[in-house]
């Protein structure tokens, strides 16, 4: 059972508060993502639960067990930082059996060995087990890094932007290979990153950090779809979504000259954010929205165009075939159930609130 | 492939080989000719124009480490055949060994002494100083320490003093406390001396080392302490080698609390080597051997240590 909990949990840094009364409950086995922007407290966070931080006010729990007094080598659980976490005076092999020499644990050579073949062979660094730190590219580190990680056969692993120094296409394959990671070992994974698509991609759950606070909690689908705020709203999805102000009045949005449908319950001449995702704007001629192209940006797949509407500019996804040219005035609407209605001043999901 | 090099920067070049020969040239000759003179016959020491080749003799350091009187007679023959062949390089030079006249025991001149307590002073304080100051800057670099900066200045305060202005209470102090020419007086004086600079120099470098090695140590089971054995200390080492080779050549050159702290007992060789001017006729060839064998720690020191400085001197040359 590795069931981590944090209550009230609060950190402050001089007079910097990096965490504010946080509660999160993440369940055991769970793959969660923190997802925020730097300084949003996310390090902190992590850092508290691995004990490397002593929080101000506040408990913390893994398994069900207060671990408020415990050190950082009596929590057993595994942190996977972006760089810099890997000995550089020692080989492969030697930072894979640095946690296993512990005196806390007490392991053989022969449980040692094997559970440094182990690892290596999960994550396929056979080969650089003879070879010194310093000679790896950043790819290999980072295995190196879960390797340290697994061989310690841990619960919990907290991994802080591990994927984050490394190009895209790495990026990419490590993403999917610390998902089956996760699905192999059946352990708790809290794993933070300010970019979207990989707390998107890889998440159980998504939690939204703002300023210490969190502010949603949710599976990547709630949290794309039914964002509490506008702050989440724009947290996720790329492009961000749109967020145009007008007036809601009789199922319709008016925004400048426009009218167009809108299913939200709510009352005559009241100001309103709308927030529509790109992918839910369509372009068809005689659709009551009216705009100028100004950009396209030809992704392959899609296109996203960039349109001015007065003075509100809006992104919006296209199939690549779409024909459109810049400057070019087109007509769009857009799907009426997939409409946001935020409270303008507070930012609030009118529809959640 | 041949690196094409511009006209500017081909002149630049051979004008900073000659700016590196001029300024070799410069610091070196001093260093030649301490050496040379040490293996000078005396005859030879101080000619005008200076000699340059001549046949190397071991005659003062012969001298160097004896006591001597001069010969009223040329020294028989017998006596002659049957000496060391040290000693029949200082009858070649008009003297003779004063020797105990019980034992008939060659009496030293005390400069193996005075150099052994050189030794043990410098090695010692230097291991105190050295390791001191690396765990004080651990705590300042890993630790909110309250009033950090402060405490800092402070250390570094000890240095601004000129060491003359604390020279007259510190023998007072020394002698009523019994530590007057003693090597422990002595290496307390010099730790005290080389501590602040140890403590800057090490937070420097334990600055640079990232807190991610230890913490990942921390997590994968270890504590504080076997943390900073096993991750931070090799990781110093560079730092740890270089405030050595400072804080020996400090401690090993020091003069002036050296002259007044110590007379007998506990004198070093920087008070000593000089004082060997005064007594009779002054025989340079002895003080540049003399001289010559007080440069050798450091210059051995310093080379052994030469890998770990050359990383040293290039402060945040960690790789990262």
């Amino acid at each position: 059972m590795a069931r981590i909990e944090l209550k009230g949990i609060s950190k402050s840094f001089g007079a910097q508060r990096a965490l504010r009364d946080l509660d999160l409950v993440v369940e055991d086995g769970e793959f969660f993502v923190l997802l925020g922007r730097t300084g949003a407290g996310k390090t902190t966070t992590l850092r508290v639960i691995a004990g490397l931080e002593k929080p101000d006010t506040g408990s913390v729990a893994i398994g069900n067990r207060d671990v408020g007094g415990w050190t950082a080598a009596e929590r057993d659980v595994a942190l996977v930082l972006q760089q810099y976490s890997l000995y550089p005076r020692l080989t492969v092999r030697g930072n894979l059996e640095f946690p296993l020499r512990s005196r806390v644990r007490n392991f053989s050579e022969e449980e040692i060995a094997a559970r440094v073949q182990k690892a290596a062979q999960t994550l396929q660094i056979t080969h650089l087990l003879d070879r010194k730190v310093e000679r790896l590219s950043g790819g290999e580190m980072q295995r190196v890094s879960i390797g340290r990680a697994i061989v310690r056969q841990p619960s919990v692993f907290l991994m802080d932007e591990p994927l984050s120094a490394l190009d895209a296409k790495l990026r990419e394959s490590l993403r999917v290979e610390l998902k089956k990671l996760h699905s192999d070992l059946g352990a708790t994974f809290l794993f933070v990153t300010h970019d979207q698509v990989e707390a998107m991609s890889m998440g159980d759950k998504i939690g939204v950090l703002q300023q210490g606070r969190l502010v949603q909690v949710g599976t990547p689908a709630d949290i794309y779809e039914r964002p509490l705020n506008t702050f989440v709203a724009r947290s996720v999805g790329s492009p961000p979504m749109n967020l145009i102000d007008g007036q809601l009045s009789g199922g319709m949005a008016e925004i400048g000259a426009c009218r167009l449908p809108v299913r939200a319950a709510a009352g005559a001449g009241q100001a309103v954010t709308f927030g529509v995702r790109p992918e839910n704007v369509v372009l068809e001629s005689g659709a009551p929205g009216e705009a100028r192209i100004f950009d396209i940006e030809d992704q392959g797949v899609i296109k996203v165009l960039s349109m001015d509407m007065g003075e509100t500019r809006l992104h919006v996804t296209v199939p690549a075939g779409t024909h459109v040219a810049r400057d070019e005035v087109v007509r769009f609407g857009w799907k009426p159930e997939r409409v946001l209605t935020f409270d303008p001043q507070t930012g609030v999901n009118l529809a959640l609130a | 492939m041949a690196e094409v090099k511009t006209k500017g920067e081909v002149i630049f070049n051979r004008a900073a080989v000659i700016a590196v020969i001029v300024a070799l040239v410069v610091m070196l000759t001093p260093i030649f000719w301490i050496a040379a003179t040490a293996f000078k016959p005396r005859n030879l020491a101080t000619t005008v124009p200076p000699t340059v080749f001549f046949e190397p003799t071991l005659s003062p350091f012969a001298k160097l480490f004896t006591k001597r009187s001069q010969l009223r007679e040329p020294v028989e023959q017998e006596v002659y055949d049957n000496a060391a062949w040290w000693e029949k390089l200082i009858y070649d030079g008009g003297e003779q060994v004063v020797r105990n006249r019980k034992s008939g025991e060659v009496t030293s001149s005390g400069f193996g002494n005075r150099y052994m307590n050189s030794l043990i002073v410098s090695v010692i304080s230097t291991l105190l100083a050295v390791s001191m100051g690396t765990i004080t800057a651990y705590g300042f670099s890993r630790f909110r320490v309250p009033g950090e900066q402060d405490w800092l200045f402070f250390i570094l305060s000890t240095r601004m003093l000129p060491p003359v202005v604390v020279a007259i209470p510190m023998f007072l102090m020394y002698r009523a406390v019994g530590l007057h020419d003693t090597h422990i007086g002595l290496i307390i004086l010099y730790t005290a001396f080389n501590l602040s600079f140890a403590v800057w120099i090490m937070k420097g470098f334990i600055d640079e080392i990232p807190r991610e090695y230890e913490e990942a140590a921390l997590v994968d089971g270890y504590t504080r302490l076997q943390a900073f054995w096993k991750i931070v200390l090799p990781e110093a080492l560079t730092g740890i080698a270089a405030t050595a080779v400072f804080c020996f050549i400090t401690a090993w050159n020091e003069y002036a609390f050296a002259l007044m702290m110590t007379s007998k007992n506990a004198q070093t060789a920087p008070p000593y080597i000089p004082s060997q001017v005064g007594s009779g006729l002054s025989d340079w060839t002895v003080i540049a051997s003399g001289a010559f064998l007080f440069l050798l720690p450091v210059a051995v020191f310093t080379f052994l240590l030469r890998n770990h400085l050359l990383r040293g001197m290039s402060f945040g040359a960690i790789r990262k």
